[in-house]
This record gives C-alpha cells, structure tokens and sequence, in this order.
C-alpha cells in the first residue's frame, strides 16, 4: 500500500514536510490543529529535525515563521480562522516585506461554525493582502498544493495563503507521496530595505506589491488548481474550493453535464472566467464561506444572469453540501424519511469528573449571593459552562476577552466583575489584559482554570501552567496575597467557595488559580503508562 | 461498487476506530475512501457522525448526500435514529441497543427500539454482552464493525487484516480478542439475516 490514509489537515503536514520546511509555528484550533499534530509526531525520525512545538499565540507563531524565512529555511504557519485575526498584524505586513524562505499560511475555517465563533472566509485576508491564495478541494491535492506553495512562495518571493474548510481538514482518504525534498541551507538575509518597515521602505515595498499582482494573476490562469471541466448546455458553475467537490458529484449522481469552471488558486484568473461567462447563459457562483467573487463577478449594479449566496439560490450562511448545490441547480430534493420525533439535541457538554465542573458549581453558588453576577468568561472547554445544568458565564467573545471586557465593566462600575479563563487562553491573550487591569487598579478577579493543557482541541502543550502562571501573575504584580490557590473537587467545595466570596469582594485585582489536570489528559497518560 | 456509510455515536465512543479499520481495508482492496470525522468542541459528549464513502471510481464529495447511505452504522440507539434522511430507500441500520445517557430528556428505549423496528430490516445488536463474551468490555466497536460486515462491500479477510495491523502495537492478546469480537458480531448478523 502505497497510499496514506490521511486527513486534509495531516495531507498539508505531509507535503510540507516534503517540502523541505525546517519548522512549523502554530496555536491549536479547530480544524486546523491536526496539521501540527502530524508533524510533531512524523518528524522525529527526519534526518534533519523540524521544528514543531506549540507557540503560545498566532501572532508569535506566524513572526516565528516570518523569522525562520528570513533565515532562508522553509515554514509553515498554521491556525485556524480566527486565529489569522490575532496574526493579521503580522500577516498583512508580511506581504510588504516578502520573505526569503519559502512562507507558507495554512489557515483552516469553519463554516457552519462547527466549533468557532463566526465563519469568517480567510479569502478576503488573502484579497486584502494581495497574496496568492491556494484552495485545493482533495487530499491528494492539498498534498500537492501544499509541496508547490512553498517553490510559488520563493519564486514570488511572498508568503502563500493555503486556505481549506473543515469538512476537507478533517476528511480522510488516500494520498500519494512524491520524494522528499531537502531542507534549505541557512542563508540569512540582509535586506533592510525590504524588511525595515520604515515609510520610505513601505512605500517602495508596497509598490513591488502592486506591481507583482498582474504577474500573480498570470500564475493563476495557468495554475493545474483552475481548470474548466467542458460540457453542455447553458448553465454552468463555477465551483470555488471544495464547493467544486459537491458540484461534481451532484453532476456524477445525476448524470448532468453541464460545465464546471474549477477555481483552486487566486487571484481569479479573469480570463478563464471571461471566456466562460461568454460560453454559459447563466452562471450558478458556489463558494465555500462568503460571497467573495460573486460579489466581485456580480459587480455594484447586480449581474442579472449570476445566482448564489448572495440571490437565494444557494443559503447565504453555512458550509454547502451535494444536497445543496442540486437544489440550487433547480434539482428536486428526493423524499427521505424524517427524523423521528422522539429523537432530542445531544449538545457537547463538560466530561464527568471535570474539575471546570466542580469550579462553576463553587462560582455560581458565590455569585448567587450577589444582586449582580456577571461571569465574564473565554474559549476553551469551560466555555461549556454557558450550557445547562451550569449557566455559569454570561460572555465568551475572543481569546483573552473574559479578562479585558471585566477590566471595562469593572471600569464602567459594574460589581463584582469576574473573569474565567483557562491556562492556555490565558498565556494565548489574557496576560496582557491582565497588565492592563493592574495598572489602572481595577477591581476584578481572574479565575484561571488551569488544567495543564488546551484541553477543547484535544490536550496540547499548554504553554505555561502550573507554578509558571503563578509566577506570570506575580510579575505582572498581581499582590502576592491576593493570588489563590484552589483545587477544584467536590470535597473542597466549601473551601473553595470561601477563597472565590474573600476574593471576589476585595476592591483591587486578584486572582484565583483553579489547578487541577484534565481528566482526559491524565487518563490517557495513565493508559500510555501500562 | 459504491458504498456510502453513516457512522454514528457519542463522543468518546470511539467511532473512528471502526472508521479507521474499514478505511485501511479499503485502501488495502485498492478501493477509493473519503471519511469524514468530528473534532473540536462537539466530540465532548454530544452526537458525532463520521460520513465513509467506499468506490472502485472517484469520490467527489466527502459528505454523503440525504437519502443515499446504504447503512448507518451506529453505536448507540438513539443516534442511529437522527441520521435517518441519509437512509437509501431499502437500505439498513445496525445499530448497538445499549443506550448511551447522558442527557435528561433522553427518550425511553421501548420508543426508540420501536422507531429503529420501524425501518426495513435493522439488526439490533447487544454489543456490551458479545463483546464480554468475547473477552473485553472494550471490544463493542469491533463487535459492531462484524455486524455490520455483511453490509460493507470489503471481504471479511480484509477487514480481520484490518484489524490485526490496527491493533498490532497492543500485542497479539489485544489482536485476538478484536478478532473474536467481530466475529461474535458478524455471527449474530448472520443469524438475523436467516431468520424470517
């Protein structure tokens, strides 16, 4: 068997490390997180070792990343959707510089929000910072992609956007490798002029940028990842992503024949698309996230013979699916059987025996006594605590923003003011807000749930925990007497209430450290140990 | 050949090792796969599906679409029942009967083994007793794949290799009761496939 059963996200790892890249640079986050995993674990037994522990944000991975380029050797940044925000800084000035080494962003979103707060389409970063973007729609050729991203990158002398959804990162199928190429020798870059962002240099910088863009657009028009599929008739599609895997098998299970125009790499390769929209009447625009191009193929005064997100035919929200594109295709739905009545929600929920359990049945209790009793909390799996039977936290906005939006309510006047946040969220984006709430003495208390890991995306190195976060909050100067520590169990509750009522009525910052490891965590390690 | 299989469960329940032993054995048989899995928030507990798709031509889509599986296979009752509108017409569930609880408002089992009776030809398999039988409590998943193998389209000696390379790391003890596991399931589906 020469072919790897693999997921999208661990194809992208795979042609990276065939790429020859000397490390990858991420922070965990569904569905991206697998793409780091793969190479933590496959890299080992390289000749040469790749680089590959969890940074402690996107932003200091994607620098990392930018810094390993510059050094002349090959890197990989992974992260999830929202994640590109927190890395945007970075990101879009990464483009007016250019790298030296090839720079490759996989950047994994979520349609549908399968475990995300919003389905941002990171195309539109890709747009805004005028870089090429690949979106292949198979393993295999993720695989592919992700193994030429790295030559476009250094040839264009600019970082690749590879951007997937999650149905593809976390599809299996079989995938074919090609020999391996090797790491880049070190050969670091003097290059003020590119890389000291100074006005003059930006300006000039910015220039190449813009004057590189028809040259990128040449690229993609004869790019293998747009390609037309000929047929008959006057409809076609243009298929974006993996939205071109749904429309070819709605054209496979109904025997159709209409002509597809498969778009896998930006820019838009305008005269691919020119030509098609002279051979079809009309166009049916099916892409994977936001209306990005059919808002652009559509222009400011409609496009009478375009259909999409943006008409109707296809949903405005949400992944597609086969089903999907056959309706849009004026297809009549079969009948199928409904779902039985009887048949109820089964929502994610906090493990049995999870210490967040037993810290929010402390925390409501104490905040009970209280007229007001906002939690403001964060992302992570205490984030479950929202759901029943707990309702223990009233806001989860971004990473880091259970600390920052108390600091504010806490300004504002609001009391008791009271933060969530878990040990990884906390080193991710917490850190500074708390900085924040101590210089402007704040009265606020930080609940750490310290775990010992980044439990929700399946228990990765934490990067810091334990007695380092006692240390973090000690240096940011957080009073010694007013940092707590709790352990989360049933038999401590009555404790623990009484350290969260002292805290949480003190007028000044403090902070209440729930430590206790993840039960998964330790259950697996315990099973590894036998 | 073109076999589309909805697998279902709870989180932590282990689905993808079912997954993974059919898509190693299809690989094996130089068939095509796509599968799909769930990460990330909703695996801690809540219902989880895995859409696997087997062909001897390509596969587009790595959703399956509604009213085109051919078997759900499911490791718990009432999650067999949500996926029902990707049944086929004529097509079957194999679904384990021991409920998994750990919602208030789960419905009572005679509903829900009565809905399950409803469609055409389920086997109905007690997956927890044939997997004590045959020597691990923790061996239900294979008891269940072997139920369901009559059904997949790959031959029983493929997916015994399957299993065998899948759990070579754990020793030969572990191999073997894996082994026995699916053939106490795959036993018991052919004696409900003889019966009137």
């Amino acid at each position: 068997m020469n072919k790897h059963l693999l997921l999208g996200a661990e194809a992208i790892a795979l042609g990276a490390l065939d790429a020859g890249i000397s490390g990858v640079y991420a922070y965990p986050g569904t569905p991206s997180t697998e793409i780091t995993e793969y190479i933590q674990k496959n890299s080992a037994d390289l000749e040469k070792a790749v680089r590959s522990s969890w940074s402690t944000n996107e932003k200091t991975a994607y620098e990392a990343a930018l810094g390993m380029s510059y050094a002349g050797k090959r890197s990989l940044v992974c992260m999830k959707h929202v994640g590109l925000n927190v890395a945007a800084d970075a990101f879009i000035n990464s483009a007016i510089t250019g790298i030296n080494g090839g720079l490759v962003v996989a950047v994994a979103d979520d349609p549908s929000m399968h475990s995300s707060q919003n389905e941002q389409d990171s195309r539109v970063y890709g747009k805004f910072a005028m870089l090429p973007v690949l979106e292949p729609s198979s393993q295999q050729d993720l695989y592919t992609a992700t193994r030429e991203a790295f030559d476009l990158s250094e040839s264009v002398k600019l970082p690749v956007l590879l951007r997937l959804t999650t149905r593809l990162a976390h599809s299996r199928a079989g995938v074919e490798r090609t020999a391996a190429r090797m790491q880049n020798p070190l050969h670091a870059l003097y290059a003020p002029e590119r890389f000291v962002l100074i006005p003059q240099n930006a300006r000039r910088q910015y220039n190449v940028l813009l004057g590189i863009q028809q040259e990128l657009e040449k690229i993609s028009e004869h790019s293998w990842l747009n390609r037309l599929i000929t047929g008959s008739g006057s409809k076609g599609v243009i298929a974006f992503g993996i939205a071109f895997n749904y429309t070819m098998e709605v054209r496979q299970a109904f025997g159709l024949d209409f002509p597809v125009l498969k778009i896998g790499q930006y820019p838009l390769p305008r005269k691919q698309v020119e030509s098609f929209f002279t051979s079809c009447e009309t166009i049916l625009v099916a892409e994977e996230g936001y209306p990005v191009y059919e808002e652009l193929l559509r222009g400011y005064f409609g496009g009478d013979n375009i259909m999409g997100r943006m008409d109707g035919t296809l949903p405005r929200a949400g992944e597609l699916n086969a089903d999907i594109i056959a309706s849009g295709l004026g297809i009549k739905p079969a009948t199928v059987l409904p779902v039985p009545d009887i048949v109820v929600h089964r929502p994610p929920a906090l493990c049995k025996g999870c210490g967040h359990r037993d810290l929010y049945d402390a925390l409501t209790t104490v905040m009970s006594s209280f007229q007001e009793h906002h939690v403001f909390s964060d992302i992570g799996c205490y984030t479950l605590g929202a759901l029943e039977p707990f309702n223990a936290i009233h806001t989860c906005v971004d990473m880091g923003a259970s600390i920052t939006m108390a600091k504010g309510a806490a300004d504002a006047g609001l009391r008791p003011a009271v933060a969530v946040i878990g040990d990884s969220t906390f080193t991710h984006s917490g850190m500074t807000g708390l900085l924040d709430a101590i210089n402007d003495k704040s009265p606020l208390t930080v609940i750490i749930a310290d775990n010992d890991t980044t439990a929700m995306t399946g228990g990765q190195q934490s990067s810091a925990t334990g007695s380092r976060l006692l240390d973090i909050c000690r240096g940011l100067g957080v009073d010694e007497g007013h940092i707590r520590i709790i352990v989360p169990l049933k038999s401590h509750l009555e404790e623990n209430m009484t350290v969260l009522r002292e805290e949480i009525i003190y007028e000044g910052v403090s902070v209440v450290i729930a430590r206790r490891e993840c039960i998964e965590t330790a259950s697996r390690k315990k099973r590894t140990k036998v | 050949m073109h076999i589309n299989i909805i697998l279902a469960g709870v989180g932590g329940q282990g689905i993808l090792t079912i997954a993974a032993v059919i898509g190693r054995a299809a690989l094996q048989s130089g068939l095509t796969i796509r599968q799909t899995e769930v990460h990330g928030m909703s695996q801690r507990g809540g219902a989880v599906q895995s859409h696997l798709r087997i062909s001897n031509r390509e596969i587009y889509s790595d959703l399956i679409a509604e009213g085109t599986a051919h078997l759900i296979l499911s490791v718990e009752p009432h999650e067999a029942l949500r996926y029902l509108p990707f049944l086929a017409p004529e097509s079957r569930i194999v679904t384990s009967i021991e409920p998994f609880i750990n919602i208030e408002n789960y419905p009572a089992i005679d509903d829900i083994l009565a809905e399950l009776n409803r469609t055409k030809r389920p086997v109905m398999v007690n997956a927890a007793e044939l997997a004590r039988e045959a020597g691990h409590a923790r061996t239900s998943n294979m008891v269940m794949l072997g139920a369901a193998s009559p059904y997949i389209g790959i031959a029983t000696e493929q997916l015994e290799s399957a299993i065998g390379e899948l759990f070579h790391a754990k020793g030969p003890d572990i191999v073997d009761v894996n082994i026995r596991a699916f053939r106490k399931g795959q036993e018991l589906s052919q004696t409900q496939a003889t019966e009137p």
